[in-house]
């Protein structure tokens, strides 16, 4: 199938409106005849969710959570990008469009760039309008900070929880629909297979967690907003439950998987400190502001750092690129750390941190200053770790943190698969090869709030739709399917847990297809992810039954499609002779380091087709061409 | 460190839990309790029985999934911090830990650790929202609010939803919970044209669902993890006064 990207002609700005001007429309007493699923109760889903059902949509959504609100967006710390030019810093949609398509490093659409840019504005007044408490000057107009290196101010932000705060205003407009029946909300349901009718999504089947049993939905249309893949690595700074299930398994039935490959691996995290560790703690980006980052001159210095000397110390980063300092973005600060740390330089006791240094910051400003800007994060860090970051430097590593891969989508969001639509980190647009920071809370509410509102009902005006429900045979094989795969899981009995293959998965991903990449590591990754997979087929013992609630089984389900997603994303890294943005193969770089880039053979995205259990995927490719911000190489020198 | 644990354990709603007890052996002190618990399940996992299940995701203090009583306390001994972020350094070796799912009559026992808190849900649909279409909003500065206003109202905003303060509560009062949401939307010029139904509704609803009535026992600001203030109650009581005095005629 070739790929249809759907961008439309003409002048960039002007694309989006000429576009939601050819959409065609579905009549207002009609929509309440179309129902429309949604998977994942995000920010990307419950804005999606909600929005549909202002316009009149039938609705039902979906999330193995609890509740909407206790969805992995609600971590977000940072912030939100929109460029109101509040500051009178000169910003506007143009720029963001810039430094988004610079930023991801030439591999991002420009078309949904630009409109992602254009629409970022109006997420704010909506939020706003919700009661978003965002941050407010003495006169009462918002607040807006610089962030992640950029060089205006355009990030809005609720303290260190604006993810919290988005998700709750997102929450409260779903809660809306619930309290009055215009949304129907099932908690605590895994979807676990998408169901195909004449090659398009007409409903799924998902497990009721709490009491086990398979139940099947129908719809017109579906869409999925399930959120990022990282805990393929395992230890990353996503929520313990996050997983692929649910794009993974669509994938299998047809929707072309792109970019799998590139990664972000954020720098500054709480490093590892145990075996019994079972996630990674972001410290926010806003701490390298006013920290400095650097490590012992000397190797295995077994000083505290306090009496380590000005002179034995090397601030690297300030050292290598002098004019962005502390401040280069994730993808280089990353790198850098790993490589220091891999020339036996880290510091602490496992040798793989650096330090993030505040000592200048308090002796210029006062440790008043620090605690007011950065009070909780510091309390955070002593909470973890048990050590005062006032009086030493704290210890950073850099985490896997975001998906920038994932399924692939035409203008209109929707996937390779006819009337399956994906929004929010699940889908690969947007932010290429890199995003930047307070960037994929933007992106979410774009694709829920304004995008996929026009862009479904085109869909659903223009297609002629065979009756089927839950009684449609597809339904009773999807559910045989699920079935089958809970009762293969748990006949193995085997001897090892679930939690030891996916931390043998994530070791392998992350020595070999996490920061630094080479061609050897990745062909190594596939190899020993295959004999892994093969031994979990094996041995793995899932402590459980097919009714009522097992984490043990749920984890199982999930853990089996990490194991096929991870070579997966090795086989993508492998094909990707270049390095660019999160994506570095070491042997692809400048003589000082930096990531090179391959225009010429590489300037595409890669959407693979999947190709059979145990087989190849398949590569088509979508052609980037950049029009309006030429490709350069990224200096931060 | 190695730890004597008495956990409740329960297969469904509808059977009837009861304690076991369990020993875990060699908990670094900079682990979390939730970490402690890995262990524990890892262990059972191991030995073929079934782990005990707790509701846990973020691991970070932020999505309110987790939620124990700890010797009798939500959240355990440690101030101002949710489950998850509980470190067994605030332990000591040789200690009994009695570990217990939040208790209420509106939280049914799901299983073992887990409660359903779908409740507090159905009291944010009640009323716990301001009605805004999307499309439409105006310009995000064009109605300023004072710095201390959105800041206080961001304090309310904070609530997890993680269920504490009604599991500490002698009563089971979701008063802290529901206070915590009027008072976010009724200090933002945003919620005002629905302030005196919103408060009407999310109280109904509250009693509705069978929380008790609060008797100013102010254990649920002591055991909050985001230390929300009962100030908020005070607010919640005067704005639904408002409602009968002044509205109602
Ligand atoms: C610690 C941290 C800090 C961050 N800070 C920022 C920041 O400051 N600024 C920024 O812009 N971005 C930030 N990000 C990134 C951003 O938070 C996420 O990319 C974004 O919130 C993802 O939203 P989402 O709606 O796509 O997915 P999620 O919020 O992950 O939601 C996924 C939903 O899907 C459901 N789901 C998943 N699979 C299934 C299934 N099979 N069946 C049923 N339901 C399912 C879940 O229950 C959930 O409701 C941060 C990320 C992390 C980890
Ligand atoms: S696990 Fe999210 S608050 Fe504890």
């Amino acid at each position: 199938m070739a790929l249809e990207s759907r961008i439309p002609s003409g002048p960039i700005e002007k694309q989006w409106d000429a576009h939601r001007f050819n959409l065609k429309l579905v009549n207002p007493a009609n929509k309440r005849k179309y129902h429309v699923i949604v998977v994942g109760t995000g920010l990307a889903g419950a804005s999606a969710a909600a929005s549909l059902a202002d316009l009149g949509y039938h609705v039902t959504a979906f999330s193995y959570h609890e509740s909407p609100r206790r969805a992995h967006s609600i971590a977000a710390q940072g912030g939100i990008n929109a460029p109101k030019n509040y500051s009178n810093d000169g910003d506007s949609a143009w720029r963001l469009f810039y430094d988004t398509v610079k930023g991801g490093d030439y591999r991002a659409r420009e078309a949904n760039v630009y409109r992602l840019a254009q629409v970022s504005g109006n997420i704010i007044d909506q939020c706003v309008a919700q009661g978003v408490p965002f941050a407010r000057e003495y006169g009462g107009l918002l607040d807006n900070r610089s962030f992640g290196g950029a060089q205006v101010s355009r990030t809005f932000y609720a303290r260190g929880q604006t993810g919290q705060q988005l998700l709750l205003g997102a929450y409260s407009q779903l809660s809306r629909h619930i309290g009055a029946g215009t949304v129907k909300f099932h908690d605590r349901r895994e979807m676990v297979e998408l169901v195909l009718v004449s090659g398009r999504a007409r409903g799924i089947v998902v497990r009721n967690l709490v009491t086990g049993a398979l139940e099947k939905y129908s719809a017109n249309a579906v869409i999925l907003a399930t959120g990022g893949y990282g805990n393929a690595f395992y230890l990353s700074t996503m929520a313990k439950a996050s997983n692929a299930t649910a794009i993974w398994r669509a994938h299998k039935k047809g929707a072309y998987f792109a970019n799998a490959c590139y990664t972000q691996i954020h720098p500054t995290c709480i490093p590892v400190s145990g075996d019994y560790q079972s996630k990674l703690t972001l410290m926010s980006e806003s701490l390298r502001n006013d920290g400095r980052i650097w490590i012992p001159k000397k190797k295995d210095d077994s000083r505290s750092p306090e009496d380590i000397p000005e002179e034995e110390r090397d601030y690297y980063l300030e050292r290598l690129y002098p004019s962005f300092g502390n401040l280069v973005p994730r993808d280089v600060a990353s790198r850098r750390a790993k490589e220091m740390c891999d020339k036996g330089l880290g510091v602490g006791p496992t040798k793989t941190a650096v330090y993030l240094d505040f000592k200048d910051a308090i002796d210029r400003n006062g440790k008043g200053w620090i605690e007011e800007k950065y009070g909780n994060l510091f309390d955070m860090y002593h909470e973890i770790t048990g050590e005062d970051p006032y009086s030493t430097p704290m210890r950073i590593y850099p985490a896997v943190h975001y998906t920038m891969g994932g399924l692939w989508v035409d203008y209109n969001l929707m996937s390779t698969i006819p009337g399956m639509f994906v929004l929010g980190e699940a889908n690969f647009s947007d932010h290429g090869a890199n995003r930047l920071g307070a960037s994929a809370l933007m992106q979410g509410l774009a694709d829920g709030y304004f995008i996929i509102p026009y862009t479904i009902g085109d869909y659903l005006a223009t297609t002629t739709f065979d009756p089927v429900d839950e009684s449609h045979v597809e339904f009773a094989g999807a559910l045989e399917a699920a079935q089958g795969l809970t009762e293969r899981l748990l006949a193995i009995q085997g001897s090892r847990t679930v939690d030891d293959f996916h931390r043998a998965l994530g070791k392998t991903m992350w020595e070999n297809v996490g920061m630094g990449r080479n061609k050897e590591g990745l062909k190594s990754a596939i190899d020993s992810i295959r004999k892994l997979r093969d031994e979990f087929w094996q041995d793995v013992r899932v402590v459980g039954s097919v009714n009522g609630l097992h984490n043990e089984v749920e984890r199982a389900g999930r853990v089996v499609d990490f194991l096929e997603l991870g070579e997966f994303m090795a086989r993508d890294a492998l094909h990707r002779e270049e390095s660019c943005g999160g994506h570095f193969r070491e042997e692809h770089q400048t003589a000082d380091g930096e990531a090179l880039r391959n225009d010429k053979d590489f300037s595409y995205v890669a959407a693979w087709e999947f190709g059979g259990d145990g087989r190849e995927p398949k590569l088509h490719k979508e052609p980037l061409t950049f029009e309006y911000v030429k490709p350069a190489q990224r200096s931060y020198k | 460190m190695n730890l004597t644990l008495e956990v409740w354990r329960q297969e469904n709603s509808t059977t009837p839990g009861g304690f076991v007890t369990y020993t875990v052996r060699d908990i670094s002190p900079d682990a979390s309790f939730l970490e402690m618990l890995d262990v524990l399940n890892d262990d059972l996992v191991r030995k073929g029985e079934e782990p005990v299940a707790f509701d846990h995701d973020c691991r970070e203090g932020i999505c309110g999934s987790c939620g124990i009583m700890i010797d009798g306390r939500a959240h355990g001994p440690q101030k101002g911090v949710a489950t998850c972020e509980l470190r067994m350094r605030c332990f000591n070796d040789g200690d009994r830990i009695v570990v217990e799912p939040f208790r209420a009559k509106p939280f049914p026992v799901i299983r073992d650790l887990i409660v359903d808190r779908t409740s507090f849900d159905r009291i944010i649909q009640s009323g716990g929202f301001v009605s805004v279409k999307t499309g439409g909003a105006p310009d995000a500065n064009a109605i300023p609010i004072a710095k201390n206003a959105v800041d206080e109202a961001f304090d309310a905003a904070t609530c997890i939803g993680c269920g504490a303060c009604v599991a500490a509560c002698k009563n089971g009062s979701a008063s802290l919970f529901v206070a915590a949401k009027v008072s976010h939307l009724a200090l933002l010029p945003q919620g005002q044209a629905e302030r005196d139904t919103r408060v009407v509704s999310m109280v109904a609803k509250m009693d509705l669902e069978g929380f008790g009535s609060c008797s100013n026992t102010y254990a649920c600001e002591a055991e909050c993890p985001k230390e929300i203030s009962v100030s908020n109650i005070a607010r919640m009581n005067r704005e639904y006064l408002r409602f009968n005095l002044i509205t109602q005629k």
